[in-house]
């Protein structure tokens, strides 16, 4: 037997592997350190968001006892149902009997400082629950923006005092206010909402996907399957990776030039934004498009094509159901920075204060992030809270997304 | 440096090529082919005639030139950029390369397997299915589940995925693979099926199956089948040809090839010289 140290017993082989061990370790803890920092950040963001956005959610209100059985509003129920009841209620004299409630239990000066649309929010409550008109109730009514200031504690000192006194006698309080995501833009920060910002952003991104989808995955397609590979195609490719490179407004600058060249009337449009936004967002579907494409193996092509399958039948069969998650994952990728994307929306005109939700593609609108711009651009400190509430609805329709996304993706997703 | 070879290959002529005593015209035959890719040619000059009643056997070293040949055969070359096929290529006397062929038919009629399996990422029954439904050879569901089972049954698979069909195909050993991609190539009806080296993925007993899967099917179709193994050759063909640097050396019946070759290089080859 010989005595020489088996090569694992040596103590250089010792140092190499303690070596080979520590720097492991220093790699896990690098790492380790970077997800936690990104997390980190993304739970800052997200706390902060939260906390401020909370606030944005809520409106200062005053509760108005109202007995509409003893007032006899003279109003046919039936007229309740009717689009133009609002102005049936107005014509019947509800301002008058709000303002006269308000001032009999909350005195002349909180009267005043109801705010002058806080009718229209009974009026809604009326047409939701008509048997209000034969009973005695307690509406809680938006304050004016000054009251609704001093409640927070800016403003004159006369009127904090006022609203000291009426939160003591349980008069005044900032309450959840669910028509935040039913009403669209206002100048009053009591009166906003985001449905008509929100709308709008939906309707853009359908004409986005209508319009990029199939044109991104029918160029994704021709470029990879048919089209012969030569300098021409070259070009096309090359051209098509600048244009996901090129910056965003410039595509503002040709739905500018061109789109509303062509339709003049559909300024603020969906129409056109979603048109301008098809263009950025075509370049991502065909690049992802192209790469998904390129990962389906050449044998299932093979395979299909061997027993006579046409490249028609093989690239709708095979190729493209085996390329779909991947293409969606672009596609969405491309949808979602579409959607918070707002120089180009600002060039064609969707910066515009539009005060009703569009009911159609061609009416005037505006987009989420826009609406975010506009609203972090005010004076009034209410509009603070409102532009974090518009921000948390803009991430919840990402998330909803992207969620969308994988479950997509692990839909279709197949293995071989 | 495949063009400056002498053309030494042993010709056998016309009469002997068509196989008198088997009394039988050729399925398929090639007449003086030659393949390029771009400038770079890789099958020279080769001229056969493949029988439905026997399985043919194409062996030589790598980078000879069996697979362009083979992929000729049903114009899978067509795929590749650059390839280029000159000569003529007969299928029941009809030129494959002329214009006016459907390509499509042609490789329902020609029908090929692959080195790796490749079946489709879809269930084993839809894998069967696919063929005749896009050449509309069943009418109703009943007609293509009767066809998916007579495919599974030839391929020797029926037994051990009847219970399972719905079940994807990739799903199955790399053997149970490979016969599907047979029973896909089975169900279009085929009447040549072009095997480019099946077994080199497959185990001994996986390979010896699809061997056995051959010698059941030899007579129905005609089969040509490219090996790197000479074993193989032996053991499933009847007629065995030897290429080498993009010529087709020696044609012959497989007993006399590996008893008796003719040429002095199918005798390096086959002695092991060289491989
Ligand atoms: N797609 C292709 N493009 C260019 N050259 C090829 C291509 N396929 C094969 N070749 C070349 O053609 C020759 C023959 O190849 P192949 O037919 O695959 O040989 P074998 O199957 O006998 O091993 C080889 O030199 C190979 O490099
Ligand atoms: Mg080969």
């Amino acid at each position: 037997m010989s005595e020489t140290a088996l090569p694992d017993r040596t103590g250089a082989f010792q140092a190499r592997l303690r070596k080979r061990y520590a720097s492991e370790r220093r790699f896990k803890a690098l790492g380790l350190c970077a997800v936690l920092f990104s997390v980190g950040v993304l739970a800052i963001l997200l706390v902060t968001m939260t906390m401020n956005g909370i606030g944005g959610f809520q409106r200062a209100e005053l509760a108005v006892p109202v007995d509409f059985s003893k007032a006899e509003l003279a109003i046919d129920p039936q007229r309740l149902n009717d689009k133009d009841a609002i102005q049936a209620l107005e014509l019947a004299g509800l301002p008058l009997l709000i303002d006269n409630s308000a001032e009999q239990t909350l005195g002349r000066k909180a009267a005043d400082e109801l705010g002058s649309e806080a009718w229209r929010e009974a009026a809604r409550d009326i047409i939701a629950d008509p048997s209000l008109l034969k009973r005695k109730a307690v509406l809680n009514l938006p304050t004016s923006k000054d009251l609704a200031s001093a409640l927070r504690g800016d403003g004159h000192e006369e009127l904090r005092a006022q609203a000291r006194d009426l939160v003591a006698k349980g008069q005044l309080a900032r309450n959840f206010d669910p028509g935040f995501l039913a009403r669209a833009d206002a100048t009053d920060a009591q009166m906003v909402g985001i449905w008509g910002a929100l709308k709008g952003s939906m309707l853009t991104m359908f004409v986005t996907l209508l319009l990029a989808f199939p044109v991104g995955v029918l160029a994704a397609l021709y470029l990879e399957e048919y089209a012969a590979k030569n300098r021409w195609t070259e070009i096309i490719e090359v051209s098509i990776n600048n244009l996901a490179a090129v910056p965003s407004i410039i595509f503002g600058l040709l739905g500018l030039a061109v789109f509303l060249w062509i339709f003049p009337n559909y300024r603020s449009a969906p129409l056109i934004g979603g048109m301008t936004l098809a263009l950025m967002t075509m370049p991502v579907i065909v690049i992802s498009g192209r790469n998904a494409i390129k990962a389906v193996p050449p044998s299932i092509r093979d395979g299909a094509l061997a027993i006579g399958a046409s490249p028609v039948q093989v690239v709708f069969h095979h190729v493209l159901p085996l390329a779909l998650p991947g293409i969606l994952t672009g596609t969405i990728i491309g949808m979602a920075r579409a959607l918070g994307e707002t120089a180009p929306l600002l060039m064609i005109g969707m910066r515009a204060f539009v005060a009703t939700p569009p009911d159609g593609f061609t009416s005037p609108a505006t987009a989420l992030p826009v609406q975010i711009f506009l609203w972090s651009d005010e004076i009034d400190r209410g509009f603070v809270e409102r532009t974090s509430a518009a921000i948390i609805i803009l991430l919840i329709f990402l998330l909803v997304m992207n969620g969308l996304a994988i479950y997509l993706r692990n839909r279709f997703e197949k293995k071989w | 440096m495949v063009t400056t070879l002498p053309a030494t290959a042993t010709m056998l002529p016309e009469s002997e090529l068509s196989d008198p005593q088997s009394g039988l015209i050729p399925k398929m035959s090639a007449r003086s082919v030659s393949v390029y890719y771009g400038a770079k040619q890789a099958v020279d000059d080769v001229s056969i005639d493949i029988q439905t009643k026997y399985v043919t056997a194409f062996i030589g070293p790598s980078g000879c030139g069996k697979s362009t040949f083979l992929r000729a055969l049903n114009r899978m070359n067509d795929t590749i950029p650059g390839a280029r096929v000159d000569g003529e290529i007969m299928l029941d006397g009809e030129d494959i390369y002329r214009s006016g062929m459907d390509v499509v038919h042609l490789r329902a009629r020609v029908g090929m397997v692959f080195q790796k399996p490749n079946p489709f990422p879809k269930s084993i029954y839809e894998n069967i299915a696919y063929g005749p439904r896009i050449h509309g050879l069943a009418e109703g569901k009943a007609e293509l589940d009767a066809i998916v089972e007579k495919s599974l049954r030839r391929a020797g698979l029926w037994e051990e995925v009847k219970d399972r069909l719905a079940d994807s195909g990739t799903a199955l050993s790399g053997g149970q693979q490979q016969r599907l991609c047979i029973a896909r190539a089975i169900a279009v009806d085929p009447e040549v099926i072009l095997m480019d080296e099946p077994c080199s993925a497959l185990d001994p007993i996986a390979t010896a199956k699809i061997e056995e899967l051959i010698d059941e099917l030899r007579g129905r179709y005609a089969i040509v089948i490219v090996t790197h193994s000479m074993q193989q050759a032996a053991r499933v063909s009847q007629r065995t040809a030897f290429f080498h640097l993009g010529k087709m050396v020696e044609y012959g019946k497989t007993s006399d090839i590996f008893t008796n070759p003719r040429e002095e290089r199918t005798k390096d080859y086959i002695t092991g010289r060289y491989g």
